[in-house]
């Protein structure tokens, strides 16, 4: 179907998804007051713009169902990120929710050239993880045979790949990876199974790794998107040009802005993805800022699909940190300091490199909350900044406490990292 | 009685001190008496002045942390003993200083401490029991 005829009923899911977020959603109701704005205000999609951002920190904030437009009554289904950083983030579907996740994952392995008989290991873990039920679900009703394998256990996943005839696989790319890695300590070789699709996500992969993936094995690596946040997997997909990712425009509205000012850009221009919402009940977001980076793709696909396409995400504008080799967010960095003083001060993450090794500093302004007149209950913080940060992420750091106002703010947000190593 | 202490927050960086300094004398603040407590990293100025107030409303308008706390100004007799006589009266009552300085100028030939007790009515009870005088405001001190 041509996007003008989509058009209308975009619009209408938008207008009813502001509707049901600013009568049902607390946050959502607060933030569209503070900015004068009413669900009619909504009259095209561009007015999307109109409306406020909606970030990590406000689910965590707003744990675990702050968010949720639905009765927990109407909510059949719970899942909920790791709890690395801080408290997990919980997301609720109603029945209708998992039928619109259903046909988009559905429809995304479709996109990746499966059908009926086609016979899918799922690799993806079950549990609380969008991943495994998200894809189990999908591959289902397109009538695919499923193996609700999960994750781990690689022995018995490369006896199940080579026993049961599996077509088609579902996992994160490095994971497949290790799986050809075990695979030829085996003797097995990947190129004389049937498998021909792989369906990978959860994690950013490069083009080299595709390469790899499929000249050491027969199936075509496809990229698949999604987020928790937003509904999991099937977000947006690639086709079989393997050059962008469809949005599934008709229950997503995607927007690029520019990571500092937050302004739209055109198509074309990189900048983070933005996800609206335009089908979801339980969980109406608005304007997600995702922190994933990436342009969305103007020209047609010659694959006929008239969504538009995304380029795959090649980082993210949140900046993971490597340090000493393990994976640090500054949002883990926010929430240990949350832990310890009940609200985020400002703070800045300095990285240097001494002997080798990589030094992490954090730079805490001192606030009136915190402040003492006695040595020994600062020097205390200090202590309990330091234990919190090493407690979740596994890092010892320094800690500075340094005056109000000091660490320097652009566009009224502090620059949270400075990397001074020589990399 | 207790008397106002102000408590500001300094980074271990040159200048942070007079900054601070300079910002109450702008506006015709006089520190009666301070204290500078750090560490390697920081620091926590101490101050007493006259008017409390006025103090803490400049700093806070240039930015600073600002605490206060109740401590008490003891007189000292300047001889010795002087210092171990009182102190022996804080601890049969198990009072808990959490530090003391000195005024830099004596009173009437006796020095007067500043004290920061855990319990400050506690010990402003005991103090006045065990006939130790304790000054009554700032402006006393500055008066003799």
């Amino acid at each position: 179907m041509p996007l003008s005829a989509l058009g209308e009923t975009r619009l209408r899911r938008l207008q009813a998804t502001v509707t049901r977020a600013y009568d049902r959603v607390k946050l959502f109701h607060q933030r569209m007051e503070e900015r004068n704005l009413r669900p009619q205000d909504i009259r095209s999609l561009d007015d999307v713009r109109k409306l406020p951002f909606t970030v990590k920190t406000d689910l965590r904030d707003t744990y675990p169902y702050g968010l949720f437009a639905s009765e927990m009554r109407d909510v059949v289904r719970l899942h909920a990120s790791s709890g690395t950083t801080g408290k997990p983030i919980v997301v609720g579907y109603t029945r209708e929710d998992i039928a619109v996740w259903t046909e988009v994952i559905a429809r995304s392995l479709a996109a990746c050239g499966l059908h009926a008989g086609d016979i899918v290991q799922n690799a993806y873990g079950y549990g609380l993880f969008t991943g495994g039920l998200g894809a189990h679900y999908g591959a289902e009703a397109l009538g695919a045979t499923v193996i609700p394998i999960s994750g781990g256990n690689t022995e018995r996943q490369i006896t199940v790949l080579k026993d049961f005839g599996v077509t088609a696989i579902c996992c994160t790319p490095s994971y497949f990876l290790h799986l050809l890695d075990q695979g030829a300590l085996l003797g097995v070789d990947f190129r004389q199974l049937p498998l021909r699709a792989g369906v990978f996500g959860a994690e950013p992969w490069t083009q080299a790794m595709r390469e790899r993936i499929e000249a050491e094995s027969r199936l075509k690596a496809y990229d698949i998107y999604g987020l928790s946040e937003i509904i999991g997997p099937g977000v947006a997909i690639e086709c079989a040009r393997q050059d962008g990712l469809h949005i599934f425009e008709d229950h997503f509205l995607a927007e690029i802005v520019d990571t500092e000012t937050l302004e739209p850009l055109p198509d074309g221009s990189e900048g983070e993805l933005v996800l609206t919402t335009l089908s979801k009940q339980a969980m109406p977001m608005i304007r997600y800022r995702t922190r994933d980076i990436t342009a969305l793709i103007a020209e047609p696909c010659p694959c006929g699909r008239t969504l538009r396409r995304m380029r795959r995400i090649g980082r993210r504008s949140d900046d993971m940190l490597i340090i000493r080799g393990v994976n640090v967010f500054p949002s883990q960095i926010e929430a240990a300091l949350l832990r310890v003083e009940g609200t985020l001060p400002h703070y800045q993450i300095v990285l240097t490199r001494e002997a080798d090794l990589d030094q992490m500093e954090v730079q805490v302004e001192v606030t009136p909350q915190v402040f003492s007149d006695e040595v020994r209950v600062l020097e205390e913080l200090q202590r309990k900044l330091v234990h919190s940060i090493e407690t979740i992420t596994g890092i010892r750091a320094a800690i500075r406490l340094v005056a109000p106002k000091t660490i320097p703010r652009s566009e009224g947000k502090a620059k949270r990292v400075i990397d001074k190593r020589k990399l | 009685m207790k008397i106002h202490q102000l408590s500001v927050f300094l980074e271990n960086k040159p200048g942070r001190l007079r900054a601070a300094c300079a910002e109450l004398a702008a506006h015709g603040i006089s520190i009666v008496t301070l204290s500078l407590a750090d560490t390697e990293q920081f620091g926590i100025l101490r101050l007493i002045v006259e008017d409390w107030q006025k103090a803490r409303t400049t700093l806070e308008n240039a930015g600073c942390i600002v605490k206060v706390t109740e401590v008490l100004a003891i007189e000292v007799t300047d001889e010795p003993g002087g210092l171990a006589r009182i102190l022996d009266t804080v601890d049969r009552a198990s009072l808990n200083i959490e530090y003391m300085y000195a005024f830099a100028e004596k009173r009437g030939g006796k020095a007067v401490l500043v004290f920061r007790f855990e319990d400050p009515d506690t010990a402003l009870r005991v103090l006045k029991d065990g006939g130790i005088n304790v000054l009554e405001n700032v402006k006393l001190f500055r008066l003799a």
